[in-house]
């Protein structure tokens, strides 16, 4: 039976996956580059969160310092990257930005090896908020709750982010002609480089907020990338509302394959994608580009 | 406005796109209160010479000086905080902004003289429109929001390219009686028109292109003068 716990399953799964697309999505939107290393970002958020929990532990809301610390972290590394590299490459052909996050990716998971070997490193449940809650249809684990409270919570600030701050609606005019917001006196630069950092922070934020649920290990990097893809695939490239909407779709068609059909989980997913590559190449919420 | 200066000047700029060089050698200057425009046929320099100004397509040879300073190198959007406002000719209004949120995202100066209010005042059109959607704009709405957008960064120069292009007629009355006011408040520009209508009533010296060069430099009186002096120069 698909029921409810099946469904809170694909939904924090989903909401999870949001907070991830979504910076990429953004990314995509604003600087027109496919950052490949967004999964790395993720990964090392998570890798920073373990390291934090070592050293300092976790009682006494400690955790909530790591997941902090994590984002902070990655926001300054994808500052670092965007400032020192990926700005020297806009003005080249976009196959120099694609290598250069793909480069990026390769760097970051040796990172990962040298700093914290291969063999899989756990992170256990902050205290607060560990065991189950009673929801009174079903029972249920208090951090995956947390997480779709937490996907919940971004979804709703990045899109008040959007539509009500000057800073969100700058943003939206970049996505949609940089040339003429730098003519009327945008320091664009800025924009990206913010937009940069944003996404690497809600990155690094997700994965340290993945660390308990699941094992870091290398390789975790290219599972999420994977799945985010396929998430801005079908909700539309640069969308935020489709990469919500994604994400959510892709929650919930896991959670009803491995319900129903175990093996084959994964091809129900690449179905999806199939279907919308097939009948809607722009995805759900994306825009139509001239010219394709 | 009048005591702010306005001091433009174009000396022999060379502009390429990639290998092909369109600008060669133009030079003009703009100052006070002045309306200078640029005429000439398709395809001819006018816009790449806006564009040269505006850091978009920086020149490689020869300088924009702007208030006595060199602008070599000055990003676009430096170029904007200095007091030159580029309206391109493809009324480039964010689309999916509404018409306040295309004026609310340009950068501004804390001093500046263009409020929300007066910007209704000259151009009333927009402000029923305040909450509509760019993109859903007419054509001669959405030229007005172009340049109420860059008149919100409080230029001193202003670059208005084909103001009137592809506008219906009445549109383009409008239009020219809009950008009047506008002079009449003593803004500078640089204008670039094909027809000449236009720019008679509103120009105070008129550089005929052809070919990416300066071929003539003009009044409006002896254009006046002489009915077939503009239409041979733009015959050539
Ligand atoms: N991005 C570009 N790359 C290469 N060549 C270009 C580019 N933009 C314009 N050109 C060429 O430069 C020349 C001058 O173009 P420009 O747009 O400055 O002319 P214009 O006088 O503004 O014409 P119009 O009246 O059509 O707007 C033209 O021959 C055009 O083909
Ligand atoms: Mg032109």
């Amino acid at each position: 039976m698909f029921g409810a716990i099946q469904f809170l399953n694909g939904l924090s799964h989903g909401l999870s996956l949001f907070l991830v697309a979504a910076g990429l999505s953004i990314i995509f939107g604003v600087l027109r580059v496919l950052n490949f290393a967004h999964g790395g970002f993720y990964m090392l958020g998570g890798y920073v969160a373990y390291e934090v929990v070592r050293r300092i532990g976790m009682e006494h809301g400690l955790f909530w310092v790591a997941v902090i610390v994590a984002g902070l972290v990655l926001a300054l590394v994808a500052a670092g990257i965007e400032r020192f590299m990926l700005r020297q490459l806009y003005n080249r052909d976009q196959i120099y930005q694609l290598l250069f996050t793909f480069a990026l990716v390769l760097l970051i998971g040796d990172v990962v090896r040298i700093f914290w070997s291969t063999t899989a490193l756990s992170v256990s449940f902050p205290p607060e908020l560990r065991g189950a809650q009673n929801l009174g249809f079903t029972i249920y684990p208090r951090y995956r709750l947390f997480l779709c409270v937490v996907g919940v919570v971004a979804a709703v600030g990045l899109w008040l982010l959007f539509q009500r701050t000057r800073w969100g609606r700058i943003i939206r005019a970049a996505t949609q002609d940089r040339e003429m917001l730098s003519s009327l006196g945008v320091n664009v630069p800025m924009v990206y480089l913010a937009v940069f950092a944003g996404g690497g922070a809600l990155a690094g934020i997700s994965g340290a907020l993945a660390a308990p649920a699941l094992a870091l290990r290398g390789g975790m990097d290219a599972e999420i990338i994977v799945e985010c893809f396929i998430v801005v695939i079908i909700g539309g490239l640069g969308s935020l509302w489709g990469a919500f909407i994604g994400a959510l779709l892709i929650g919930q068609l896991r959670a009803i394959g491995i319900t129903f059909v175990p093996e084959w989980e994964i091809v129900l997913i690449y179905l999806l994608m199939i279907v919308v590559l097939v009948f809607r190449p722009w995805g759900l919420f994306g825009k139509k580009q001239a010219g394709s | 406005m009048a005591d702010q200066p306005v001091d433009l000047k174009v000396e022999s700029i060379a502009t390429y796109y990639g290998l092909s060089q369109i600008l060669f050698d133009v030079s003009f200057s703009v100052g006070p209160g002045e309306v200078v425009a640029l005429v000439g046929r398709n395809g001819v320099g006018k816009t790449t010479t806006m564009r040269s100004i505006a850091g978009l397509t920086p020149p490689r040879a020869g300088k924009v000086i702007w208030n006595g300073r060199d602008m070599k190198g000055v990003p676009p959007h430096q170029v904007c905080r200095a007091g030159i406002g580029y309206v391109p000719e493809d009324r480039r209004i964010f689309p999916d902004l509404t018409v306040w949120e295309n004026l609310d995202v340009v950068w501004r100066p804390a001093d500046s003289k263009w409020t929300e209010e007066r910007i209704f005042d000259i151009f009333p059109d927009l402000a029923k429109l305040r909450d509509r959607n760019g993109g859903y704009l007419s054509g001669g709405q959405q030229q007005m929001l172009t340049i109420a957008r860059t008149l919100m960064t409080d230029p001193k120069l202003l670059l208005l390219d084909e103001p009137t292009e592809g506008l219906a007629p009445l549109a383009v009355e409008r239009m020219v009686d809009r950008i009047g006011v506008l002079k009449a408040e003593g803004l500078a520009m640089v204008l670039a028109e094909q027809s000449t209508d236009m720019i008679l009533a509103l120009s105070d010296r008129m550089h005929v292109m052809e070919k990416g060069q300066i071929r003539a430099t003009l009044t409006p009186e002896e254009v006046r003068a002489d009915e077939t002096l503009l239409t041979r120069y733009l015959m050539l």
